[in-house]
């Protein structure tokens, strides 16, 4: 790896220098980054998954249907605005902006380049840098995830009732395998700041040094963006929209680009964390020098953003949606344990170095714990199959009585002795009632 | 549980859902405009949590009181207004009160007329089948193979318009035969068409029948058990998945299936995925059918395609029950005649009717995710259920 000639790699000490103009240039420059990115995720979305589904995606605003998220949000904006009467007003409208708000926070801490020179003043290409930036992130995800609830719970309609619930166990459960994930990342880095884990992957990126943890964050990346094949909360088919459905507008607009944001801010962060963020990927910076210095490395780490990006994409144009309890399995039971073991397991082989251990020996044993454990599980799964779950409910099947004569028509016994369907009580068929207006 | 269906303020307070603490169970409204229902058939859910507790199939959104009209149609008018009821399967529907009016009327149907209906109804059968494989992995999530099953649609939706000018009601069959001769190279184009969707159809099964989340999804999801199916009276698919190994093509044979060596598509399990399975497999042996069909109309010698009617069709009287495997299920048509113009009476057995009462017994004990996937296995059409 060669050593930046221009300027040394930002560090924690490097921030806190800017005069306020160039304070608020970032600020507004990552503000309108991340609006762009928004409106041009959605189309590259919609491209794609056009290509992917045999036909063609948006073409007809600007040149390529460039301008169609830009059409979309102007159409949102202009659509009636509707508050459903029995609507808790102020969570109602505090909802969308609750989800919106941290959504753009987290972006402040992502570095997209190292020190560069604007307008004569040396300053690295991040907003900001904390000694918790990591930790910024997840409180915010926290945040966002309020912003689902209240809205659900605000909204007093069963659909988004359990799209809300559905979100708040689904966010909880993920963010904490999530957070294991970066566990990994914070021994090798020694740093919760952004700078520091880039920097720490000056020779080698952490996808490869910490592949599990690396998978372990895809996974919970995509639980935490609420989109296929976890987009239970909104999930289409069962619960019309989830805790979206009784908004409109640019109350909706408002969920939707909180989603796109939190797609770009996902991908973002496993750039900095995994993929060496704005570092040049291997055979550039081996072959150029200057790949690391200057304003190139943008260039890098946008690359790798709109990879991880199209990595969505291509999960939602090819998988279906788990079923909530799956998902909580994976979260809870596979994901969570796992990360624990992997932590553990790193931490240990960190700690045998430290006290200066032969590598080749720890890494034998720690083969063969694995595989101990691994073997151990597969036993556990062979021998847990043969009971059941139980505890489901029994569907009430006491046979029914004959319902009086059918107005005199001849209708066949419904109490027959071979019959044995769910018995419809008088008082309790919807038939009898007359269907008011409202859901229920 | 007893649920009552008066009004109650929903109040829930801290720990809510522990067993010890009074818990009320949520009424819950899939439909009847929701996504899930293909149109608008309501289910009255009970939940508790998200488990359903009560299921109630609240059928009739769409009743266009399709019965009443028929008494008032005159015999040719008949088969417009009977096509209509399950849209995913119109030739089919024809089939039905043609067969039942030329049996009343003991009228012999020109043997081409005959293949080429066998040759028609198996098409429609395909064109029914692949809107539910791909509107089904819709429904659990996965958007992307119904567009490739469409692509197979349209294939085929070109060659019905061709023959008939209809891409959804043909309206091409008569009392009698068919409407008129295919035009010059349709039976080639026909063959083509069948043979791209042959060869095109194992991109629909590779797109969604290996994946991991929708086999978990679908697998031991909804049993059906055969005494079940017997006592709800489902038929079709949804039956044959269960083991249930009745077709009226094989069992019953009507048009030209007596010929045809039919293979009839079961699965033993009952649950999500063989009820997929089934329609996949189906359209694999309708389309063999189809090509059979196309053989044998080839060697046919040259005829007419249908009867001459007197100019006021008026049927003897009596009564018949004509009944014929729809894509769906069984179809039946029980058609009693005073002699006049129009029937005196015309029942509708139509499968999605059938087919959905078991609901009612299938969902309790189940999630409401675990809803959509049986829901969208049951394959039906609200048109057939409200008729």
């Amino acid at each position: 790896m060669s050593v930046p000639l221009a300027a040394p790699d930002p560090t924690l000490q490097s921030f806190g220098q800017d005069p306020w103009w160039l304070i608020g240039g970032k600020v507004l420059a990552i503000f309108v980054f991340l609006v762009l990115t928004v409106l041009l995720s959605m189309w590259v979305e919609r491209r794609i998954i056009g290509r992917m589904q045999l036909r063609v995606g948006p073409n007809r605003a600007g040149p390529f249907g460039l301008l169609q998220g830009l059409a979309d949000g102007v159409k949102l904006a202009l659509k009636e605005d509707i508050v459903p009467r029995q609507v808790d007003k102020v969570v109602f409208v505090l909802a969308p902006v609750v989800s919106a708000v941290p959504a753009f926070v987290s972006f402040i801490i992502i570095p997209f380049g190292p020190t560069v020179s604007i307008f004569g003043h040396q300053t690295p290409l991040q907003g900001t840098d904390l000694p918790v930036a990591v930790l910024l992130v997840l409180a915010m995800a926290s945040m966002g995830a309020y912003g689902i609830v209240l809205a659900g719970w605000s909204s007093m309609s069963p659909y988004s009732l359990l799209g809300g619930l559905r979100s708040a166990a689904q966010i909880i459960s993920y963010e904490i395998a999530m957070g294991l994930s970066f566990v990994a990342v914070f021994l090798f880095a020694g740093t919760m700041s952004t700078t520091g884990i880039v920097n720490a992957q000056a020779d080698r990126w952490f996808a490869v040094m910490l592949l599990p943890s690396f998978l372990v964050y895809v996974v919970t990346m995509m639980g935490e963006s609420n989109r296929i094949p976890f987009d239970l909360p909104e999930g289409e088919g069962e619960l019309v929209g989830g805790f979206h459905t009784e908004y409109s507008s640019l109350k909706f607009a408002m969920f939707f680009l909180a989603e796109y944001i939190n797609l770009a801010t996902l991908s973002a962060l496993a750039t900095t964390l995994f993929l060496g963020g704005w570092r040049a990927p291997a055979p550039i910076s081996t072959v150029w020098e200057g790949a690391n210095s200057g304003w190139w490395p943008v260039l890098w780490f946008l690359a790798k953003l709109w990879l991880f990006i199209f990595f969505f994409v291509w999960l939602r144009g090819s998988l279906p949606r788990v079923r909530y309890d799956q998902l909580m399995k994976l979260g809870w039971k596979i994901l969570m344990p796992f990360s624990l073991g992997w932590i553990l397991l790193v931490a240990t082989i960190r700690g045998l170095r430290n006290e200066g251990h032969d590598m080749t020996q720890v890494a034998i044993w720690a083969a063969v714990v694995i595989g101990a454990v691994l073997l151990l599980s597969i036993a556990w799964d062979l021998v847990g199959r043969g009971r059941g779950d139980g505890g489901e409910i029994v569907p009430d099947l006491d046979g029914g009585a004959a319902p009086e004569a059918a107005g005199g028509f001849p209708v066949p016994p419904l109490d027959a002795p071979h019959y044995h369907g769910v018995a419809r009580e008088g008082a309790d068929v919807t038939a009898h009632k007359e269907v008011a207006s409202g859901s229920h | 549980m007893k649920v009552s269906t008066q009004e109650t303020v929903r109040t829930v307070g801290i720990g809510a859902g522990a067993k010890e603490l009074a818990t009320e169970d949520m009424t819950l409204n899939i439909g009847p405009q929701h996504p899930s229902t293909h149109g608008v058939l309501r289910l009255r859910l009970t939940l508790d949590g998200e488990r359903i507790s009560r299921a109630e199939p609240i059928v009739g959104y769409m009743h266009r009181g399709a019965e009443k009209l028929f008494e008032v149609r005159d015999y040719r008018q008949l088969i417009v207004l009977a096509n209509r009821h399950d849209w995913l399967s119109a030739f089919a529907n024809e089939l039905g009160v043609v067969l039942a009016v030329e049996r009343m009327l003991g009228m012999e149907v020109p043997e081409r007329a005959v293949w080429l209906r066998t040759l028609l109804a198996e098409l429609n059968r395909v064109l029914n089948h692949l809107m539910f494989l791909g509107s089904y992995p819709l429904e659990v999530g996965a958007m992307t193979p119904i567009f490739y099953s469409f692509q197979e649609r349209e294939q085929l939706q070109r060659v019905m318009e061709e023959i008939s000018g209809g891409r959804i009601h043909y309206m091409f069959n008569r009392v009698g035969g068919l409407k008129e001769e295919p035009p010059a190279g349709w039976t080639d184009r026909a063959r083509r068409a069948v043979g791209e969707v042959r060869g095109r159809m194992g991109r629909i099964s590779d797109l969604i029948m290996g994946n991991e989340i929708f086999r978990a999804r679908t697998r031991g999801v909804g049993v059906l058990s055969p005494e079940q199916i017997r006592q709800y009276g489902v038929s079709g698919p949804i039956a044959r998945a269960s083991g249930v190994d009745f077709d009226l093509r094989r069992d019953e044979p009507y048009l030209a299936y007596s010929e045809l060596d039919v293979r009839v598509v079961t699965r033993t399990e009952g649950d999500c995925l063989a009820r997929f399975e089934c329609l996949l497999d189906q359209v694999h042996a309708s389309l063999d059918l189809a090509d059979a069909c196309l053989d044998r109309l080839a060697e046919l010698p040259p005829g007419p395609i249908n009867q001459r009617l007197p100019k006021v069709l008026k049927v003897p009287e009596g009564h018949t029950y004509a009944w014929t495997e729809n894509p769906l299920g069984i179809n039946g048509y029980y058609l009693v005649s005073r002699g006049e113009k129009t029937p005196w009476r015309m029942k509708l057995r139509s499968a999605s009717y059938n087919n959905v009462q078991v609901l009612t017994e299938l969902l309790p004990g189940n999630l409401v995710a675990d809803m959509i996937a049986i829901l969208g296995s049951m394959f039906f059409v609200v048109g057939d259920i409200d008729k």
